[in-house]
């Protein structure tokens, strides 16, 4: 089998799981008690305007048909109509997508630039205070809650420094959107002043997201490169006179790659979700603390969209990893 | 005797004395899991005796002094008190009952769901039912728990309760997953194909003959997720779908605080502290648990 028909096959296997998901969002947003046409409409609305609106939704109809309407409409890339926004879901979708991209893979690069050396280095000075130090710091650093690092943060750097700004995406100035990532549309742009506001609101925010996963992936890098270093291979160089820093550098690290992928996946999936607190701690126009706002004012059709894609992230990012095995390690077949 | 090899090597793992005494002195080993087991040790007993830990035990409630709000931390007021007046110590003490009896009350359900069906899974693997399971477990998965639990609470008016239902949705099938490995792993071990060689009872084999070899994987993926699940639980309170005002909720008093920030600092970064100080002895205990009960990650 080549790699092309390997893909293909891995997605159409996602398409069950993406299914069920559907289904199960569904299910959860529509068997709510409240009365979501009331809230949306407020106390004012007469019981003549909440019926009517409540069959422009097509919320008078059987659930199933209701599900039905939904998957067709999906089926044409319709999300249905928010609540909350009274726009469409899909479109709020794509204002806020970007924003949520740009701080999770800004949040990514500064976790593997923090984590994975840590990780090295504590495998390699292993039960050295170096080591010791770095996992106590390690282990509690997994344990910070995300939106108190943020609020922290803010307090700290922002308002006591007055480094950065405390919360928001831009100052006002935006650049012309091309990838819908702020600092990239400003390099594009060739303008310097821009890509350095950009990234002064992004970094804070970046950096919340990104602590507890670099001390995760701290943590599992060690773990991986402890199991590299003891292999057969590893005792034949010192054998021959090889340093082990080098050892580790040039021979374990490449053999330990793989499992280091597979945390990359898991990181991705850990920033996606912690996302929401972040976004919402430094009001950062995203999709997740979009979700967040429609989850309080039960804006269903936002809900069960945000949920959708959300899930196909972390499913594409999950089969990403698995198809890099196959480039890093040539032992892994697609089968 | 000739029956002697056979015998030994049908012997089941579990139970084999002076095991569990090892397994104690090598956690005493591991100065980390000390400091860890010492704070987790703290928490409960601040939780259990919260009306008598608390210097101001009325203050976990509805009650205001807006005589003294907003006071900075003091001797007085260690943690300071918040824009109604109320001792943010005493919040944070009676915030550790909640914090431990939400984490009892979602890892209970999902132990009770996730056991029964990883097991059935592992047992059975290869059987409709196992294939019917393990589809249901991978669409759980597909989403990030908190991303899940946060749209199961559109479901319903925001609450600790809500919170806890909508975590314990969620966590159910990361023990399944669990379980089903390590059943499968077990399922031709000697013992069990002897158990089952012998017409015993496929319940007893699974609960009485897997369950106790494959309990130390539980145990620590549990204690580890004691902290996950505070910090998932004080998420979706800080987003404002899990604890309300006046409940004494780590994550809804750090929200709360955001008001006053930053010159106000203390409201927000007290209760904060209390969920890290608390989530690190979890982890610190766990980790040290997983080294003692030698357990690898999957």
């Amino acid at each position: 089998m080549n790699t092309w028909q390997y893909v293909a096959r891995r997605l159409v296997q996602l398409v069950p799981t993406l299914f069920g998901l559907l289904i199960l969002i569904f299910a959860i947003a529509r068997i709510m008690p409240g009365d979501p046409v009331r809230l949306a409409l407020g106390p004012e609305a007469t019981q003549e305007q909440v019926e009517a609106f409540r069959r422009e939704l097509g919320l008078d109809q059987p659930l199933w048909r209701q599900f039905v309407s939904y998957v067709s409409g999906l089926a044409k890339g319709d999300f249905g109509t928010s609540i909350r926004t009274f726009r469409s879901v899909g479109q709020d979708m794509k204002d806020t997508l970007a924003a949520t991209l740009e701080l999770v893979i800004a949040a990514l690069v500064i976790a593997v630039v923090l984590g994975i050396p840590v990780g090295i280095l504590t495998a390699i000075y292993r039960d050295s205070w170096v080591d010791n130090l770095a996992r106590a710091v390690a282990i509690s650093g997994v344990a910070l809650p995300r939106f108190w690092v943020g609020i922290m943060l803010q307090v700290s750097v922002a308002a006591g420094l007055g480094i950065f700004p405390i919360i928001g995406r831009d100052g006002g100035e935006v650049p012309n959107t091309v990838t819908g990532f702020y600092t990239v549309d400003a390099l594009l742009q060739g303008d310097l002043g821009l890509f350095g506001s950009a990234l002064r609101y992004l970094i804070l925010p970046a950096f919340t997201l990104a602590l507890p996963t670099a001390a995760q992936l701290a943590r599992l890098t060690r773990a991986s490169m402890i199991e590299a270093l003891r292999q057969q291979y590893v005792l034949v160089h010192r054998a021959y006179g090889i340093r082990r820093s080098r050892i580790a550098w040039h021979f374990a690290l490449r053999n330990s790659l793989t499992s280091v992928l597979t945390l990359l996946g898991l990181t991705f999936g850990a920033l996606i979700e912690n996302a929401v607190l972040v976004e919402v701690v430094f009001s950062w126009p995203g999709i997740s603390a979009y979700g967040a706002a429609a989850v309080l004012a039960k804006d269903f059709n936002a809900v069960v969209g945000v949920t959708l894609v959300i899930g196909v992230a972390f499913l594409l990012a999950n089969l990403i990893v698995d198809l890099l095995y196959g480039v890093l390690d040539p032992r892994v077949r697609y089968g | 005797m000739a029956s002697d090899v056979p015998v030994a090597t049908l012997q089941e793992p579990a139970g084999r004395s002076g095991k569990r005494f090892k397994v104690v002195r090598q956690l005493f080993r591991n100065r980390l899991s000390v400091l860890g087991l010492f704070i987790v040790l703290l928490v409960i007993v601040a939780a259990l005796f919260a009306p008598y830990v608390a210097p101001y035990p009325e203050d976990a409630g509805p009650k205001v002094h807006f005589d003294r709000a907003l006071q900075p931390p003091s001797a007085a007021h260690w943690f300071g008190t918040d824009d109604v007046g109320r001792d943010i110590f005493s919040r944070s003490v009676f915030g550790s009952r909640l914090a431990l009896q939400f984490a009892v009350v979602v890892l209970g359900i999902a132990l009770t769901i996730g056991i029964p069906l990883g097991l059935v899974a592992g047992y059975w693997s290869g059987s409709t039912l196992s294939t019917l399971i393990l589809r249901v477990t991978d669409v759980f998965l597909a989403v990030p728990p908190l991303a899940l639990a946060l749209a199961v609470t559109v479901a319903f008016k925001p609450s600790l309760t809500t919170a806890m239902v909508a975590i314990s949705f969620t966590w159910w099938p990361w023990f399944t997953r669990l379980i089903y490995g390590e059943t499968l792993k077990l399922r031709t071990e000697p013992y069990i194909e002897a158990a089952r060689a012998l017409g015993q009872n496929p319940m007893i084999i699974n609960f009485k003959h897997i369950l106790p070899n494959i309990i130390s994987p539980i145990i620590v993926k549990a204690t580890l997720d004691v902290s996950f699940v505070i910090l998932l639980g004080s998420s979706l309170s800080f987003l404002g779908v899990g604890a309300q005002e006046p409940t004494p909720d780590w994550g809804a008093m750090v929200a709360r605080g955001r008001l006053y920030l930053p010159f106000e600092w203390w409201v927000s970064t007290m209760p904060g502290f209390a969920i890290f100080i608390t989530v690190v002895g979890f982890n610190f205990l766990g980790d040290g648990l997983r080294d003692a009960l030698d357990v690898w990650d999957q």
